[in-house]
């Protein structure tokens, strides 16, 4: 006999703790407001009222990497820009995620020399690349469902 | 159309080609001046002085490797308030590892620009106040702008080659 039987219709639902735990991290979301450049006004035009990230349980960006899960890494990385970019990553607590967000982020782009890093993945583990350049708010948006798609998926024992 | 130089730039040109030695050249409405690199400080200084060029606008350099002498170009723009003229002067320098005086004396916004062109070219100042690296992290080998420095340090992959250029890819641990 299950607890379905016992409660009757008080509104109970059973799931596994697994479940429940992933569903609410992919519904508060708070990426962290982080642009390096062009890209960061898609990114601006993705919350802004036309494309409403807010749909998706993301509307507060973060100014603070301290109170943010979700690192979008909008843009360019310079050299210089790197170590601060991997201290910021740093300072994000677990679970954390990474977001690279166009060419330029996945692998540097048209900027194919000494300056920029050839690709974000150097610095942060990178969990979903945006192809585009720079790519369109619904280009982001399809990026951040395919990353909720991706923590649904996490396993119980490789929590952080 | 060609427009010729008026009396003032003319005059400044004259008064540094008989004083310090240096070219006139014309090219597309500018006037520039070749001058050697070890009188620098005292050609600034009478252009300053003497011929109302207040104003630095910029140092920069130019690189003609494979050529080394000169190898390197180093650049003042001037400008004159009063005249509404403008005045290039170029330092020719030999060598791989070359040297000039600083300018900051004479005009101290050319603190930064002589660390820009040393952070790009490699150019040392001798006497500056301050010569470190300007744009580049301070631990960084080499000078970028220098015509021999690599362009950048991974390949173009395209499917061919991909899978040895990923090999070779540096990615971040967790």
């Amino acid at each position: 006999m299950g607890i379905e039987q016992k409660t009757g219709n008080l509104g109970v639902v059973t799931t596994t703790l697994q479940n429940v735990v992933n569903w609410s991290r992919t519904n508060s979301m708070w990426p962290m407001l982080f642009g390096l450049a062009c890209c960061a006004i898609e990114m601006m035009g993705a919350q802004a009222s036309n494309y409403d990230m807010s749909r998706f349980g993301m509307e507060l960006m973060r100014p603070s990497p301290r109170q943010s899960d979700l690192m979008i890494v909008a843009g360019r990385v310079s050299r210089k820009m790197a170590p601060v970019l991997r201290q910021l990553y740093d300072q994000m607590p677990d679970p954390k995620w990474v977001i690279a967000m166009g060419d330029c982020a996945s692998c540097s782009g048209i900027f194919n020399n000494y300056a920029v890093v050839q690709g974000v993945d150097e610095i942060v583990p990178v969990d979903v690349y945006i192809a585009g350049c720079p790519p369109r708010p619904e280009g982001l948006i399809h990026g951040i469902i395919t990353l909720h798609e991706k923590v649904k998926q996490e396993n119980l024992k490789k929590w952080k | 159309m060609e427009v010729a130089m008026d009396d003032q730039l003319q005059s400044a040109a004259t008064a540094m080609h008989e004083r310090f030695g240096a070219e006139i050249h014309r090219y597309a409405d500018d006037t520039s001046l070749i001058a050697a690199h070890d009188r620098n400080v005292e050609l600034l200084t009478a252009l300053r002085d003497e011929f109302r060029f207040e104003m630095l606008v910029a140092v920069t350099a130019v690189d003609y490797w494979p050529q080394v002498t000169p190898r390197f170009h180093v650049l003042y723009i001037l400008y004159s308030m009063q005249h509404n003229s403008t005045l290039l002067v170029r330092i020719p320098l030999d060598g791989n590892m070359p040297h000039l005086r600083t300018v900051e004396g004479v005009y101290p916004s050319a603190n930064w620009y002589e660390r820009e062109v040393y952070d790009m070219f490699g150019v040392t100042f001798v006497g500056h106040s301050d010569l470190r690296r300007i744009l580049m992290p301070k631990d960084w080998q080499g000078h970028p702008l220098r015509k021999d420095y690599p362009l950048g340090y991974e390949e173009v992959s395209f499917t061919f080659n991909y899978d040895e250029i990923d090999l070779r890819k540096p990615l971040a641990k967790e």
